[in-house]
């Protein structure tokens, strides 16, 4: 048996079914690869005491005989979800001290599953990045390395993309606004999946930006995104977007039979100055698709080039708006005060404080959007652009096509501290593939489907149709069965 | 359409609630007046006749009864309060 911290979340559901291993050897396995990782900074708030308890809690249920696939597994639980007496403060000083009387939807599903919280994970503030640069709690390195650089996990799910890479946890949860789930898996040679927008109750989890803003699991294989996926969705009433439609046996529903299913391979997404690996990997993901019987379309999805200014327009506008209630009165950081200073003064200084600069330069950018004078000019139009952009991915649909193939990220992990001071759209064009799945609510996978030259991971992404992530997570498991990513990074930390 | 000038800046700040101190406004003006020109793009766009999104999903939103369903917390609500009396939040003086 390979040890308990590397298996996949199906292996060690299995092993902890048969009884051939316990709850608590798999936790404390994790807790132990934690303890060596404090160089990855990826889990920033520890809770082992709590992660037994609940070990031993799923060990008496699994010899009970109820077991659900999550039952016994440890996991770690992005920062960004609001955990009970547990500190949830998404990476930001604003929220110092929070910690939250209640449990998000999402995390508390995964607890009455039986799954085992380890810890919270590191994250880009308020979800606010593509590098994990942003975070209160200092960069997360990603474990894979090629020489002396430490290189970004991506973001914002950096921490969870990071633990899962180097096996200090069986999978994670993360969130994507914009690819905060995909571009770190496909940085770290680990799978992620948004689902539809509404799959996933947001009850409890920071909002950034509502609208576009879905949690997902972050796994080292399909078949353990599809199982943990399962356990994550399903309608909330707290949630008024969750959706109340059934959700479907995912794990059940990989058949490895993609025959038929029609592919699309998007023109606009073949970007000027695309490094030509990544050019070299999609045509052979698309040839892997063909082998196995899919048929290989080429589709226009002509607003694409817009999808990341209209992003940068909403995002910011509702950033702006959710992240009002950090006002130093009710929970988190409060501004020390001169004399004399009144509330507004408290207002300003705490958010000051609180807010990071990335933070700060997109609540601004959201004032900015959204105050009179400018609301047609910017809102309004990028929320009609939206529109035109989810019209191009119904129209392709409608034509009958399945799945869309794209590359997951315009490059492989960067270097930390490389873009220091490229200006903030040149961050921006990381999430160049991944947006305008958000923007049209559509559910997306990365998954790892080679290494570049230097060695490093590289992601291919899979859009589906709405609400049919059955058939994306099925396709997404023909891509990883054919391309057969087995690579690990070197531990080194 | 717009660039972002000194007064502008001082204003968004305000607006946003965070105190950006006289020096750093400059710089500030123009980061968002980069982001701005990138969203410019925008205006190459048709968008004639075009109804702005909404609802990603087009789904009807669940009604329920208008009635309180939680409630007599107020303990653990000011648990979280930098600044917690007698069972209320404190804040600065707001009325002279």
């Amino acid at each position: 048996m390979s040890a308990l911290n590397t298996l996949t979340i199906a292996e060690a559901r299995d092993l902890l079914r048969r009884g051939d291993v316990t709850s608590v050897a798999l936790t404390e396995a994790c807790l132990t690869a934690i303890e060596g990782a404090g160089r990855l900074n990826a889990f920033v708030h520890h809770t082992p005491d709590l992660a037994l308890r609940r070990a031993k809690a799923a060990d008496v249920r699994l010899q009970s005989g109820d077991a659900p696939s999550m039952c016994g597994i440890p996991v770690g639980i992005k920062d960004l979800f609001c955990t009970e007496g547990v500190p949830s403060q998404a990476a930001s000083r604003i929220l110092d001290g929070f910690r939250p009387p209640y449990e998000s939807t999402v995390s508390a599903q995964l607890r009455d599953t039986g799954a085992v919280m380890l810890g919270k994970l590191n994250m880009d503030e308020f979800a606010m990045g593509s590098s994990n640069e942003t975070s209160v709690y200092g960069n997360v390195i990603n474990p894979w390395k090629v020489d002396a650089r430490d290189l970004t996990p991506g973001g914002s799910s950096g921490g969870s993309a990071a633990a899962v890479a180097a096996d200090l946890c069986l999978a994670a949860t993360g969130t994507d606004t914009g690819g905060s789930i995909r571009q770190p898996a496909a940085f770290t040679g680990t799978v992620g999946i948004k689902p539809t927008y509404g799959r996933c109750s947001r009850w409890g989890i920071v909002a950034f930006a509502s609208s576009l803003d879905q949690a997902g699991p972050m796994t080292r294989t399909v078949r353990d995104a599809a199982i943990m996926l399962q356990a994550m969705c399903g309608h909330d009433p707290k949630d008024s977007t969750s959706a109340d439609l059934p959700v479907p046996d995912f794990e059940a529903l990989l058949t490895g039979d993609i025959r038929g299913t029609k592919i699309g391979i998007p023109r606009e997404y073949r970007m000027e100055g695309m490094p030509a690996e990544i050019e070299a990997l999609w045509a052979s993901g698309a040839e892997m698709l063909r082998d196995a019987g899919a048929e290989i379309i080429d589709i226009t999805l002509p607003h694409t080039k817009y999808a990341l200014p209209a992003y940068y327009v909403i995002a910011p506008a509702e950033a702006s708006s959710n992240l009002a209630r950090y006002d130093g009165v009710r929970y988190g950081h409060r501004a020390r005060l001169s004399a004399g200073d009144g509330i507004t003064q408290m207002y300003e200084k705490t958010r000051a404080e609180g807010f990071g600069h990335e933070v700060q330069r997109r609540v601004m950018i959201g004032t900015y959007v959204l105050s009179a004078g400018f609301y047609d000019a910017y809102y309004n139009r990028a929320r009609k652009v939206r529109t035109l952009i989810k019209r191009d991915f119904e129209e392709a649909f409608a034509q009958g096509i399945d799945c869309i193939l794209t590359p997951a990220t315009p490059s492989a992990a960067f270097g930390l501290g490389e873009m220091a001071d490229a200006d903030p759209v040149q961050m921006y064009l990381n999430d160049v593939f991944t947006v305008t799945v958000n923007l049209a609510g559509l559910p997306g996978i990365a998954l790892p489907a080679g290494l570049d030259s230097q060695g490093l991971p590289l992601g291919l992404q899979l859009i589906g149709r709405p609400w049919e992530e059955a058939a994306l997570l099925n396709t997404a498991q023909v891509l990883e069965t054919a391309a057969g990513f087995v690579s690990k990074p070197a531990k080194w930390w | 359409m717009s660039e972002i000038d000194l007064e502008t800046a001082r204003k968004v700040a305000h607006l946003a609630r965070i105190a950006v101190p006289e020096d750093k406004l400059p710089a500030l003006a123009q980061e968002l007046s980069d982001i701005l020109n990138f969203m410019e793009q925008l205006n190459e766009v048709n968008i004639e006749g075009v109804e702005p999104m909404t609802s990603v999903t087009p789904m009807r939103l669940k009604r329920r009864p208008d009635g309180v369903t939680d409630g007599g917390m107020q303990d653990r609500i000011l648990a979280n309060a930098p600044d917690a009396r007698e069972g209320f939040f404190a804040v600065p003086k707001v009325v002279e």
